[in-house]
């Protein structure tokens, strides 16, 4: 088995959850990458959407922003926004949107607007762009992002996005009919929500990791499964195929290969 | 929008989904009064610096911001370019930005009575973009990632487009590619390289090292003024042909 590190598994954990016959909305940065590994890989028919408006996409390396140029060469069709977001994600086409977050609590919600008072924000971040529809209009939520009691607290300082909300049936109380978030991949771990009170649980360990680890990085009181498996190690073919992709990326950005010849 | 800045145009509105280094410089140099968006980040890089400075510590000059969602903004321009006065979607179920914001409310549906949202629509005096090509007649050609590019024009009380070149007709293209037609544009200017650091379909590569470089540029606020000195103040549109010419895909 060869080595590999903590993020590489956290991708390839994240992609291995993605099929065939998904229609993934995908956000840019981790989500992005643990797609595009699942379409080298073993879900090459998965349709790879982005909301630029570039359906059924197939890029050579990662863009850096959903409005790369390659993302339209590489696609099936590109339609404009507004279609994108009307016809697409608001008819109910989309089976899984990926997000990141820059803070989660146990409930799958999401901020990635402020950290402080929205008003007098101690940190300003970029804010939701497609996030906030994304989070009740797509079939499913898958959620990545590296664990730290930064990023993972008890209570998110703004909504961005809606997950379980306070938990239990939150969603339907707001008349939200989609699943909303269904797992969670960290670092250490792989997440799924309690079929009651939808708070992410632990269900698999990434190799060598430890239950004190994950709770040693976690902002809240960690819930783990009765039985705890442990997620298989990546594939010399999942390996090869993730450390290729970032590879021709950062030889990319900076602008070094002779793209869009 | 860098001649704007050279000629001190101040006390705007800026009004776009994803404000672009564009926007952290003339946000950077305080032209801006207000901006309407709803992804204030550099793409794949982080923050827009200037922008998060002036909404943190009001430098150099208080900004205001409503801040909206993606769809929300989509919808809106698409409300705007109909002459409605207002979008209707499904939309910020859940979502903080609906208590922050006076301009997020919500109808009932008079149908089904379902709760749906509703956003004013964008109505610019002045829309700017960059497409690919003109004729001599000025009709527009827009292709690749189109985003909403039409509906912002046909939003706006007055559209400027500059364009890569012009060419003598558009006979034999596709029959559904985007045109706008020259009666929908106010000026058109040819500007090659316009849309640097940024991509032109067709045309010219995005400069991804230009967006991380800005990241640095931008963290600092006496190497952000000296560089607008030197790259913007003291330069003319014409510099953008040579800004890409690393860059230009191979015919």
């Amino acid at each position: 088995m060869s080595d590999f590190t903590a993020d590489e598994m956290m991708t390839i954990a994240a992609s291995r959850a993605l099929k065939g016959s998904d229609v993934c909305f995908v956000g840019i940065g981790a989500p992005s990458a643990a797609c595009n590994v699942a379409r080298l890989t073993h879900a090459p028919d998965i349709t790879l959407i982005y909301e630029s408006g570039t359906i059924g996409t197939a890029p050579d390396v990662l863009p850096l922003s959903i409005g790369d140029g390659e993302l339209c060469d590489t696609a099936l069709t590109t339609v404009s926004v507004p279609e994108m977001f009307r016809y697409w994600l608001q008819g109910g086409r989309i089976t899984i949107g990926f997000l990141g977050a820059a803070q989660l609590d146990r409930f799958g919600n999401i901020n990635t607007t402020v950290i402080g008072d929205y008003a007098h924000p101690k940190t300003r971040l970029p804010g939701g762009g497609g996030a906030p529809e994304i989070a009740t209009s797509a079939q499913e939520i898958y959620i990545t992002l590296s664990q730290s009691k930064r990023s993972m607290v008890e209570k998110i300082d703004f909504f961005t996005s809606f997950g379980h909300g306070d938990g239990g049936d939150a969603r339907a109380r707001l008349g939200i009919e989609t699943r909303g978030p269904t797992l969670l991949v960290t670092d250490l771990a792989i997440w799924k929500p309690d079929p009651q009170t939808r708070e992410f649980t632990v269900v698999s360990l990434h190799p060598g990791v430890s239950p004190e680890q994950v709770q040693a990085t976690c902002g809240w009181t960690v819930a783990f499964a009765d039985r705890l498996e442990e997620t298989p190690a990546p594939t010399p073919l999942e390996l090869r195929t993730l450390r290729d992709l970032k590879a021709r990326t950062a030889a990319a950005h900076r602008g070094e290969a002779g793209r869009g010849a | 929008m860098h001649e704007a800045i050279r000629q001190g145009i101040g006390d705007l509105t800026l009004v776009r989904m994803t404000p672009d280094l564009i926007y952290d410089q003339m946000i950077g140099m305080g032209l801006a009064r207000k901006l309407v968006f709803s992804y204030a980040g550099n793409p794949g890089v982080g923050l827009l610096r200037r922008l998060r400075d002036a909404v943190e510590n009001a430098w150099p000059a208080p900004l205001e911001i409503e801040e909206h969602s993606h769809a929300a903004m989509a919808n809106a321009y698409e409300a705007g370019a109909s002459g409605l006065p207002c979008a209707i979607f499904r939309g910020y179920r859940g979502a903080g930005l609906a208590e922050v914001n006076a301009n997020i409310r919500s109808v009932a549906c008079p149908f089904t009575g379902e709760t749906l949202a509703a956003v004013p629509s964008i109505r610019p005096d002045v829309t700017f973009i960059h497409a690919q090509r003109a004729d001599r007649k000025g009709n527009v050609l827009v292709e690749g990632i189109v985003g909403v590019q039409k509906e912002a024009v046909l939003a706006a009380k007055r559209a400027v487009v500059t364009v890569e070149e012009v060419v003598d007709d558009f006979t034999g293209l596709h029959p559904n590619l985007t045109i706008l037609p020259a009666w929908t544009v106010t000026a058109i200017s040819v500007v090659p390289g316009g849309s640097h650091p940024s991509y032109a379909h067709g045309y010219y590569a995005r400069d991804n090292a230009a967006y991380l470089e800005w990241d640095e540029i931008a963290a600092d606020r006496d190497r952000f003024r000296s560089w607008m000195e030197q790259n913007v103040m003291q330069r003319s549109p014409d510099d953008f042909a040579g800004r890409v010419a690393h860059l230009r895909i191979a015919a």
